[in-house]
């Protein structure tokens, strides 16, 4: 086991270099450059040689390996860079969205998994009943509805009967529990359902498989009590592939939530990452990706560990 | 009908009509009552945006100054009651010499900066040596504007003299920019960068907290050197990018104002939800689109064709509809309708395109069309920046008056990236290309007409001195008479006989707000508001 997870830690490293080179290329072949963006973009009158000084200073005259391998150098001493629009440390600026960010795909998460394993069993062990088909309405409707319209009719909802709306600016949970909550327990609700409803069918059709297994018969034709049967054995069988998909859906959240993001005006990661690309912050887009794809990485393993802890098989292979 | 009846009748309209009279009246007494500016409260404010630097003299975005400005003062300033007034800052009184080649400015006295220290005319002369004469490593986006100073002095502590190179019909105007905010000559003298990440001025209110990406808070400075204001005991900068939570955010109370301003459905959403609680201030704005033309590619190197492409835009019936889906709305040439540059509607519709009988227009279109040979249902694209309003709704509107003279015309919307790189590679054909300014200044105005070698605004590929000439005459004319003469001449030769490019139609600003927001001022550009003068009415 010990060799297992030594090894997947040290697979992480060539994976991130890889996403580094990949997106580091990506960008550069995209056309237009923070400068242009930035200039032209507000229709300044900017003379080429004052374009040309904001490009020195940002290291952009410097050929292409001198930028990457200066970045690397960089990442190497822990050192991340500044973001090209802001000229602020890209750390400070993510570590300021990434509490929101991760709050708000943590209670997404929280939202999921007490809707949607519940309703999967139930949906499973009442199978072809209306239980069941209620529950697949729901996690149909949830799969069809975007978490962002849901979004925009719940503010809709707030302003029209109620004239509220929830907090526009983020505080932190340990500084004031109420309004954090009053700004972030809707877009929690909105992502939290589309996200149920991916976990509540995988745990249906998981469930209704581990149940008609030899061991499942065996079980009840032992007399054990029906509720042993259904948690001590078939949940704990069938919860493998649902681990793994609210683990793939949590990383997807820290920093793919960009237009429930801006539906309710979140000051998070996904927002971020859209305003770096569309102002070419090329510093800025390549530690976020760096981020997310270490975040997608880390939850990866960590499910596969969790997986090997209730998996007995995998664990021996 | 009897006079009894008829008697009764007008008793009773007469007291109908008093009591509509008085229903009327009412609020605009208690609007007047409001007239009388009083201190507190918090301003919160929408900035459909967020700041990269801090720094006025380098940065160019609204979003910068719209948070920032509050913080600093700067040497004159519009007085916002009365565009296009110019009143002092922390210029207390000014003189020009008869020639026109010296300014002398005197510096109020007892000014402090926010840490307490006085600020003298070494802190103004510093603070303009950096735009005008930025040091080595230093971006200023203004310093083109000023090519005309010679030289700062300071005589004394409260004294600056601007030495002139040539006469400038522009450059008090421009020592009025918001942008320029006054700096600290030993900050500067320390690090000329120092500014980019930090605040330290004279203005109206101290500087509290930045999150960035999410709010701005700035809170009443006591020492400011205006007395009794700023009224606000405070103000909140909420960065919301997207115009639908903007909108939102101003629905719900949470925002009172956002001071770029919003489209008509906008208003309108806001004006049925809120009522009387909102009030609506619409004007002109400094700001328009332009149909910019790729002057080296073929067809559109032949004046013929450029012209007949202006020729076919009904401008006058388009203003009617686009007006009220989107910002567009006024025809003007090439300074805002309104303005005092602004070309006399009946001079203006004598220029190419702006004519009001259209049929006429397109049949000579046509005709130029098929002299330049440009075949029946010739194609070309229209390259447009992929934002909805009111990008997207005037290349429709373009396309189809293009239509009209039988042209077929392919809409190519693009990412900003990709948008700005083709206009700068001179990768299109035609497109839409826009401008927004602080002021209305031909100086501004007239940059993205001069040759391209001179104007990086100047998108259309092409060189022409005789244009470049005008420009440099109007800047230097003695009177504003004067001024107008040569005006008309580059716009004439401009839009009509060369057809270069042309302005579609000039943006209408449309500002909703809460009611209870007073001494807001009324101006054509979204660049200024002075948040000293602002207070909250109960």
């Amino acid at each position: 086991m010990r060799q297992y997870v030594l090894n997947r830690l040290l697979l992480m490293i060539p994976t991130l270099l890889g996403v580094a080179v990949l997106v580091f290329l990506m960008l550069r072949v995209a056309p237009g450059d923070i400068v242009e963006m930035k200039y032209a973009g507000t229709g300044a009158f900017a003379p080429k040689e004052m374009l040309d000084l904001e490009r020195a200073q940002l290291g952009l005259d410097k050929p292409l390996w001198h930028q990457f391998l200066s970045w690397m150098w960089g990442i190497v001493r822990l050192d991340f860079g500044n973001s090209m629009w802001t000229g602020r440390p890209v750390t400070y600026e993510i570590a300021i969205r990434l509490e929101l960010s991760l709050q708000l795909a943590l209670m997404a998460t929280i939202v999921a998994i007490l809707l949607s394993i519940p309703l999967g069993i139930l949906a499973a062990v009442k199978q072809d009943t209306w239980i069941d088909y209620f529950v697949r309405v729901f996690s149909i409707a949830g799969l069809a509805v975007p978490s962002f319209w849901l979004g925009i009719i719940i503010i809709l909802g707030f302003l029209i009967f109620f004239k509220w709306l929830p907090p526009l600016t983020f505080t932190s949970f340990m500084v004031d529990p109420k309004a954090n909550l009053m700004q972030l327990i809707w877009p929690a609700l909105a992502v939290g359902y589309r996200y149920s409803a991916v976990a509540a069918r995988m745990t249906r059709s998981t469930v209704l498989e581990v149940l008609r297994e030899d061991y499942i018969r065996t079980a009840r034709a032992k007399g054990l009590w029906e509720q042993a049967v259904l948690i001590r054995h078939a949940l704990k069988n069938a919860l493998l592939p649902i681990i793994t998909v609210i683990g793939l859906e949590f990383a997807f959240l820290v920093g793919g939530l960009v237009v429930t993001e801006q539906v309710f005006n979140l000051n998070g990661i996904g927002k971020l990452f859209v305003e770096a690309i569309s102002q070419r912050d090329y510093i800025m887009v390549q530690s976020l990706v760096l981020l997310t794809s270490f975040v997608f990485i880390f939850v990866n393993f960590i499910t596969d560990l969790v997986n090997a802890w209730l998996d007995p098989r995998i664990r021996y292979q | 009908m009897k006079p009894l009846k008829v008697g009764i009748l007008t008793a009773i309209a007469m007291v109908f009509a008093f009591v509509v009279t008085l229903f009327f009246q009412a609020p605009r007494s208690m609007a007047a009552q409001a007239q009388t500016p009083r201190s507190g409260g918090e301003l919160v404010f929408a900035v459909g945006g967020t700041p990269p630097s801090f720094d006025g003299h380098r940065e160019t975005t609204f979003a910068m100054l719209h948070p920032v400005a509050p913080h600093y003062s700067t040497l004159l300033r519009f007085d916002l009651l009365n565009y296009p007034k110019i009143v002092g800052d922390v210029a207390e009184n000014w003189s020009a010499s008869k020639d026109g080649l010296t300014y002398t400015f005197k510096v109020r006295r007892g000014i402090q900066f926010h840490d307490g220290s006085m600020l003298t005319s070494k802190d103004v002369k510093a603070t303009y040596e950096k735009i005008i004469f930025p040091p080595k490593g230093v971006a200023s986006s203004r310093q083109a504007y000023y090519g005309m100073v010679g030289k700062i002095d300071t005589p004394d502590i409260y004294t600056v003299v601007f030495h002139l190179k040539r006469p400038s019909a522009s450059f008090l105007a421009n020592l009025a920019s918001p942008w320029n905010f006054i700096y600290k000559s030993d900050i500067l003298e320390k690090d000329p960068r120092w500014y980019e990440k930090n605040i330290m001025g004279t203005g109206p209110f101290v500087f509290v907290e930045h999150v960035p990406g999410s709010h701005w808070v700035g809170k009443k400075n006591p020492n400011y050197f205006v007395k009794g204001r700023p009224y606000l005991d405070g103000y909140r900068a909420i960065f919301i990018r997207d115009t639908a939570p903007r909108v939102a955010a101003i629905r719900s109370g949470q925002a009172l104002i956002e001071f770029r301003g919003f489209n008509p459905a906008a208003r309108d959403d806001l004006v049925k939800a809120l009522g009387n609680k909102i009030v609506v201030q619409e004007s002109s704005w400094i700001c328009n689109l332009t149909v910019a033309i790729n002057n080296e590619k073929k067809p559109f190197n032949d004046p013929r064709v450029r012209r007949a492409l202006t020729l076919a835009i009904d401008r006058w019936e388009g203003s009617k509809a686009l007006s009220r889906i989107s910002l567009m709305k006024y025809v003007g040439g090439l300074f805002r309708p309104g303005s005092e540059f602004a070309t006399p509607e009946a001079e203006l519709t004598k220029l190419a395109g702006f004519g009001k009988n259209i049929e006429t227009s397109r049949k000579e279109a046509r005709r130029l069309l098929n002299e330049a040979g440009v075949p029946e249902g010739f194609s070309f694209t229209l390259k447009n920046r992929n934002i909805k309003e009111p990008y997207e709704v005037t290349g429709v509107f373009l396309i189809d008056q293009w239509r009209q003279v039988g042209l077929n015309v392919s809409h190519v919307q693009q990412e900003e990236g990709a948008y700005f790189n083709d206009f700068r590679q001179g990768n299109y054909d035609v497109g839409i290309d826009f401008n927004c300014d602080f002021m209305d200044e031909p100086d501004y105005q007239l940059l993205k007409f001069l040759s391209s070698d001179k104007s990086p605004l100047n998108y259309g590929r092409y060189k022409d001195p005789v244009l470049d000439d005008l420009y440099e005459k109007q800047g230097h004319a003695a009177n504003l008479k004067e001024r107008l003469k040569v005006l008309r001449q580059f716009e004439k030769r401009a839009l009509d006989e060369q057809a270069y490019q042309f302005h579609v139609l000039w943006w209408q600003r449309i500002v909703p707000y809460w009611a209870r927001v007073q001494g807001f001022g009324k101006t054509p550009s979204h660049y200024f508001m002075h948040l000293g003068d602002i207070w909250l009415a109960e």
